[in-house]
């Protein structure tokens, strides 16, 4: 009890300094018609290559920007961490009797949030353009948990190293650094039969890429469901792994001062 | 009970740095302790371990009578920190910032909010509560910390440099508040500050630290009266050499003479009987005397003397305005 409500309080502090920057709100809201569009108008031909599998691009990306969003908007997260670093505020949290846990949960259920509203305009979008989802709600709510999963592990790692490197130039070089790639060694915007076959190989271990195929799948027509819980469980596995390290990194943190 | 225990703690830095170097002090519950000491001396430091933030590497800590590492978190229940770095979230209301440490302390409901109104008022940011704390003043903001600190009525509350970067009114202010409190609430107070003002005045205690060390300890009434006698101090027109040091040694009845710049200090038990001679003896070696001052014992003096250096020189960031009385 103690542990949820020292999260939902760092949740909703990050929460409400974000609301109080019309800027990001805006640009956040912007971003996903941008990707959706932009991609969507320049790939569009995709298509028409033989092999492939039926429908439009429009639907096959949109499972891939949902995904991509979730991890780019993840990962700065971080930057919160190392202002309030430098600011002094954790260390006021550090010396009073919070959860340890929460200060990254916390920070992670905001990202979350942000970017189940995100995918949320993503998929109306792409409904109103001409996409179909033949998985129906009960598929693209999948896509977006899986989304939201994925999401929470880059906020996580984001977290744990902003905690490690504390300097915004370092964070934000590691973030450009991974998001970019592991987007695009994945099946995010290609579908995978198309891949050239070392990035199909990589792709196996790449966590955007079980993201993208479990979402994609439950949205589809014909749901592998032994697809989407193997990959939904790697995710959360990861997600374990990821909140660990962000929480005990503050021990390093402590040990350094 | 003893609200602090230190014991010998040591702590060095990557790149060796040695911050601590077997610093033991303690702390009687319910009165105001003050480690005094200029920047770089490990005040801080000693504040970071004993309040669970940082660790130490060797030695032991209580405080509250709770061991600081195996004990942590009920270390963390028992005391309020407020450190020269504010804590607060600019981009949080000063109402905001209160009510989420109210909650990580388990304040809930109508208990909260009256903790909270209560705070608000105390500290006079009734009026400024719904404000972002970013567009706060330097004083207002160093309240909203203090606040945060008492929310949950601590029983050992620190005070690292409380009144650092303050303007004088918002320090007199401040230290109107930390003598109400520690008078109201039964609280122990350790306050680190590099102003001996503040210590003299607000301390029933204090110890002085030195690299990582104590150096004297005792009430600043204590302290001062290891000092028997007058401080001399002259000011020369230029800077003073070995010959001022030397000649001012011969001088009858001038002890623990010391020169700084152009300053030259010394101790006396007589400070108006001696002076005439000593500005007679400096003249006739040639040494132009700009002003002599005699001054009653300071705390600068009780550092000079188990320092080994002046406090200004130390710490160039000190403001100290010396009481002295002209000659």
């Amino acid at each position: 009890m103690t542990a949820l409500r020292h999260t939902r309080e760092v949740a909703l502090r990050y929460l409400r300094a974000l609301l109080r920057q019309p800027t990001w709100v805006g640009i956040s809201l912007v971003q996903p018609v941008i990707w959706l569009l932009l991609f969507g108008a320049l790939f569009k031909r995709t298509a028409d290559i033989p092999g492939f599998a039926g429908g439009s691009y429009i639907e096959f990306l949109t499972p891939g920007v949902v995904v991509m969003l979730a991890v780019s908007t993840a990962g700065w997260v971080g930057m919160g961490f190392i202002d309030d670093i430098n600011r002094g505020t954790m260390d006021r949290l550090l010396v009073s009797p919070i959860w340890r846990g929460a200060l990254n949960l916390g920070s992670v259920a905001q990202s979350v949030l942000s970017i189940v509203i995100q995918s949320a305009i993503v998929v109306g979008l792409a409904l109103l353009v001409g996409a179909r989802f033949d998985g129906g709600l009960a598929g693209v709510a999948v896509l977006v948990v899986v989304a939201g999963l994925l999401g929470a592990v880059f906020a996580s790692l984001s977290n744990g190293l902003a905690v490690l490197v504390r300097q915004r130039e370092s964070l934000i070089g590691a973030v450009t650094m991974v998001t970019l790639p592991l987007t695009f060694l994945s099946s995010a915007l290609m579908q995978e039969s198309l891949l050239p076959s070392w990035i199909r190989w990589i792709a196996k271990f790449n966590p955007v890429n079980w993201a993208a195929e479990a979402g994609r799948s439950a949205a589809g027509a014909h749901a592998d469901w032994g697809l989407v819980a193997t990959r939904s469980g790697f995710l959360v596995l990861l997600l374990l792994a990821s909140a660990a390290f962000a929480t005990r990194s503050f021990n390093a943190y402590q040990r350094s001062i | 009970m003893n609200a602090i225990e230190a014991w010998n703690l040591t702590k060095t830095y990557k790149g060796g740095v040695r911050a601590l170097d077997g610093l033991s002090f303690a702390v009687d519950s319910g009165t105001i302790f003050a480690l005094l000491g200029p920047n770089g001396a490990g005040k801080s430091t000693a504040v970071k371990i004993l309040t669970t933030l940082s660790r130490a590497d060797g030695g032991e800590a209580r405080v509250a009578g709770l061991d600081v590492l195996c004990d942590a978190d009920r270390v963390r229940r028992a005391i309020g920190v407020v450190t020269q770095r504010p804590g607060l979230d600019p981009d949080a209301t000063g109402r905001e910032n209160l009510e989420m440490q109210a909650e990580i302390h388990g304040l809930r409901g109508a208990r909260r909010r009256e903790r909270v109104g209560e705070l608000l008022e105390r500290l006079g940011l009734r009026a400024a509560a719904d404000r972002l704390a970013k567009t706060y003043s330097g004083g207002m903001q160093r309240r909203l910390d203090v606040a945060l600190g008492l929310v949950h009525r601590p029983k050992v509350l620190f005070l690292d440099e409380p009144t650092t970067g303050l303007d004088p009114e918002a320090r007199a202010e401040l230290w109107q508040e930390i003598e109400r409190l520690a008078a109201a609430e039964e609280m122990s107070i350790l306050l680190t500050t590099h102003y001996l003002d503040e210590a003299d005045r607000l301390a029933a205690e204090l110890a002085i630290v030195d690299r990582g060390r104590i150096v004297a300890a005792g009430t600043p009434d204590q302290l001062k009266r290891e000092l028997q006698g007058d401080t001399v101090q002259v000011e020369l027109v230029e800077a003073a050499d070995g010959n001022a040091a030397a000649t001012a040694s011969r001088v009858s009845g001038l002890e623990e003479v010391s020169v700084d710049g152009r300053r030259l200090r010394a101790r006396a038990a007589n400070g108006a009987a001696a002076i005439p001679s000593l500005i007679t003896a400096l003249e006739r070696n040639g040494l132009a005397v700009a002003s002599a001052t005699i001054a009653r014992p300071s705390l600068d003096d009780v550092y000079l003397r188990h320092a080994g250096r002046s406090f200004q020189h130390a710490d160039t960031a000190t403001d100290r305005e010396p009481s002295e009385v002209a000659a």
